[in-house]
């Protein structure tokens, strides 16, 4: 518990004047968008625009299209067969569809963490250091400076530093959590998408991943769905409400739990359907 | 409604019976083949008591009981036994085995001066001693007190002189037999192409080589004349006597004067030279050792070349090829494939490996040895390397369907994970997929090994032969020698059971070999599964 109430590595991040985190209003930007995947629509004409280095939540009940437009923001749905899009989502301006962009680039620039922890049967070491390995960083002490700084962004440093040898699979499931999300960040992304982080976690280790969420905001743009409506009250700037495929809601996540101006919005967030 | 739910047996319990039933039928016929192997292939090596049997004709034999069986054609109701007799003395009975009617026994006598014999030539013998005629030109006989230990030394330094003649005639004489062949070549080559000074050269070699060749014949000579050799006169039950040189001894025992330590003793002697000696007699005796090792060599080098093969088609197949019905169809085909019959991977081995590629390799590599050696083929003609590789294409289909398993079964989420974090496709599949699927593929390897080890139809018509000179892997350079043919346990089976002239001498062989060849795979078996599980051990609590 004492780990809670003191988080070990909060002390060391490093907490940027909250002038420079005023970036640009529209750093993600999805235009008009549509998804298919065969001849199912999950998506339909969703426009919204994400500030930099601000944390928006997308919430709505199952199968409303939340996860899907999370994916494609790095392009993880090109990995399903027959799946197409219309419209366009550009990232700094610039279209993640964009011919001369690798998606492999583009992987680089927007991390990602899923709703299962998903370590690879390495050492806790390789795990975090495993982007920087598969652009060709041999350098060892490149290597243990991102693996110690990213394990401390993560607030899993402390916890593990003095066994980065042993198998990842060790760790308990809220550390796996927080390893994922070191390896996300290890090889300084630009945006963190996070799909349902929290949901495979005890109230504790989601109360850890939550405080990494402030912290990590003033570093990274952070896309964070979520099923629960407190979490995305707790953590998130800004809230999308989605249903069926559709935008319902977009706006400051006090407006969206204060004051939605749509009926569907406030009967999900008062819990009366979905 | 009706209540049979209350039953106490559930509908549909009784196929819990029927399933368990072919597991049972299963299992004891897996347990009665190998009780059947084990028992008739280690009882190979024991030595029990040898009987004279006197016959009621007043003949009589002495022979160690071989077998027992009810005689052809006699009533299910009141069976006549008889009773087969391992006797020996094959130059004078021209058979080993006599088969003798029970009811025609009087009496079984065990007399502790029955000599059993392991003998070079003719088989053994079961034989009563007479006296010995030690190489010092002393006399003892069979009543003398330390006949038994002067037996045992004179046969213990005939074996040093047998040994040498072997490191002479075959080892040494071998090896300048093929300097030979190879300088002979040299020669012809040099005739024909008119470079006189090297002619003159080979010629001087192939001098050199034939004074080495006296000089061995001479000490071999020399080796088995010299010191007079001892000499042992036996008789057989009818009272012919044969003179026995010691030199023609392997082994010899008193089968009931031994103790159980004693026939132990014998047991793990005639054990070892099974496992480590070469072969004599037509196969049907001595040791295994060339079979042994061709047998591991060849399916060591063939799972070498199927995994890689395999592993890289089931990536393309998984990973990169475009799903569709063309797939379906390639993947098909590569099922069927696992149920073509084994033959015609030979065939197929013969026809494209050896006459196609073997023939080209040898036209374009082995030209000059065409030409000077009498057309005889290097890797035109069967060897090592087309029977791995018959045997490498044969168990493909077990390696890619694993393989293809392993990789559909590592978990999604390790995949996204790898490729989120900007790693191309070829990065995570080196670096996730395969370390991840390793045990999966590994259980493939083991499959195509223990499916490989066991085959020997493509394997006759590609480079197996009964009897060969030399090893796969020795000594000499490039110490693999992959054109070579060599000797392999399956066939050895095949060839004791089915082509040897005295089928009742080859049978305990046949059992003895195809129970080393049981315990060969289970060992590559056994390696392999070792390997597997330590990898396995590395992902152990991979909870996805």
């Amino acid at each position: 518990m004492s780990q809670i109430m003191n988080p070990p590595s909060a002390s060391r991040i490093k907490v940027r004047p909250s002038s420079e985190r005023e970036g640009r209003k529209d750093y993600i930007s999805i235009r008009d968008y549509g998804f298919w995947y065969g001849q199912k629509k999950a998506l339909d004409a969703i426009s919204l625009d994400i500030p930099e280095r601000q944390v928006v939540a997308f919430i709505g009940p199952s199968g409303c299209g939340k996860s899907t437009l999370l994916r494609n923001l790095n392009r993880m749905n090109d990995l399903v067969d027959d799946v197409r899009h219309e419209g366009d989502i550009t990232i700094g301006g610039r279209s993640i569809y964009d011919a001369g962009l690798e998606v492999i680039s583009l992987r680089r620039r927007v991390g990602m963490v899923f709703q299962k922890s998903n370590p690879f049967p390495k050492s806790i070491f390789e795990n975090v250091v495993y982007a920087l390995r598969v652009v060709g960083v041999r350098d060892r002490s490149v290597l243990d400076e991102a693996c110690e700084t990213s394990l401390r962004k993560a607030a899993l440093w402390d916890e593990v530093k003095d066994r980065l040898d042993d198998s990842a699979l060790g760790l308990s499931g809220g550390q796996m959590q927080r390893l994922c999300i070191a390896r996300a960040i290890a090889n300084r992304p630009e945006i963190l998408l996070m799909d349902e982080p929290c949901s495979a976690l005890d109230p504790i280790a989601t109360g850890k991943i939550e405080e990494l969420i402030h912290e990590l905001k003033d570093q990274f743009t952070i896309v964070i769905v979520t099923h629960s409506m407190q979490q995305a009250a707790r953590v998130s700037d800004r809230t999308a409400f989605f249903y069926l495929g559709k935008q319902i809601e977009y706006d400051t996540t006090e407006k969206i739990f204060m004051n939605p101006s749509q009926a569907q919005t406030e009967a999900y967030i008062s819990g009366r359907f979905g | 409604m009706p209540t049979n739910s209350d039953s106490s047996t559930p509908r549909g319990e009784s196929w819990v019976w029927f399933t368990g039933l072919g597991l049972i039928v299963g299992l004891a016929m897996v347990v009665g083949l190998l009780s059947l192997v084990l028992v008739n292939g280690i009882t190979v090596f024991w030595a029990p008591p040898v009987p004279v049997v006197k016959l009621d004709d007043g003949k009589g034999i002495i022979g160690q009981l071989a077998q027992r069986r009810i005689r052809p054609g006699t009533p299910a109701n009141a069976p006549r036994y008889e009773r087969q007799y391992q006797v020996g003395l094959r130059e004078l009975n021209g058979n080993s085995y006599l088969w003798v009617d029970e009811a025609k026994i009087n009496a079984e006598e065990f007399p502790t001066d029955v000599l059993g014999l392991e003998r070079v030539e003719n088989g053994p013998a079961f034989v009563r001693p007479i006296t010995l005629k030690k190489s010092d030109g002393k006399v003892l006989a069979i009543a003398d007190a330390d006949f038994e230990a002067a037996l045992q030394s004179e046969v213990a330094s005939a074996r040093l002189i047998r040994e040498k003649l072997v490191e002479i005639n075959r080892h040494q004489v071998g090896e300048v037999n093929a300097d030979m062949e190879s300088a002979r070549i040299v020669l012809r080559r040099a005739v024909d192409l008119h470079q006189e000074t090297k002619a003159v050269q080979q010629r001087e070699v192939i001098a050199k080589l034939e004074a080495r060749y006296a000089v061995l014949q001479a000490e071999g000579r020399k080796v088995s004349e010299g010191g007079a050799v001892a000499t042992l006169a036996v008789q057989d039950a009818a009272g012919r006597s044969v003179t026995v040189p010691l030199t023609q001894v392997i082994r010899a025992w008193f089968p009931n004067r031994l103790d159980t330590p004693g026939r132990l003793q014998l047991f793990f002697s005639r054990l070892n030279e099974f496992i480590f000696d070469e072969p004599r007699e037509a196969n049907t005796e001595g040791g295994l050792m060339p079979a042994i090792f061709g047998t591991l060599v060849m399916t060591v080098f063939m799972s070498l070349m199927v995994t890689p093969f395999g592993v890289v088609t089931a990536i393309y197949l998984r990973e990169y090829a475009q799903q569709g019905p063309l797939l379906r169809i390639v993947r098909i085909s590569v099922n069927n494939l696992a149920g073509v019959p084994s033959i015609v991977f030979g065939v197929f081995g013969l026809g494209f490996f050896v006459y196609v590629l073997g023939g080209t390799i040898d036209q374009l590599f082995f030209a000059d040895q065409l030409k000077y050696n009498n057309n005889s083929p290097v890797f035109g003609t069967g060897g090592m390397l087309w029977c791995s590789l018959t045997l490498a294409l044969m168990t493909l289909p077990v390696v890619i369907v694993a393989t293809e398993e392993a990789l559909a079964s590592v978990p999604r989420g390790m995949r996204e994970a790898s490729l989120a974090t900007g790693a191309s496709k070829w990065q995570t599949i080196r670096d996730i997929l395969l370390p991840a699927s390793a045990p999966g593929i590994l259980t493939g390897v083991i499959l195509a090994m223990a499916r490989g080890a066991g085959e020997v139809a493509p394997l006759m018509l590609v480079g197996v032969v009964k009897l060969a000179p030399t090893l796969p892997l020795d000594g000499s350079a490039p110490f693999l020698h992959l054109d070579r043919k060599f000797m392999h346990l399956g066939f050895h089976v095949y060839d004791l059971g089915f082509q040897s002239p005295d089928s009742d001498a080859a049978r305990p062989m046949v059992f003895a070999t195809t129970l080393l060849l049981i315990v060969l795979v289970v060992c590559l078996n056994i390696g392999a599964i070792w390997i597997r599980n330590r990898l396995r051990a590395r992902f152990k609590g991979a909870s996805f």
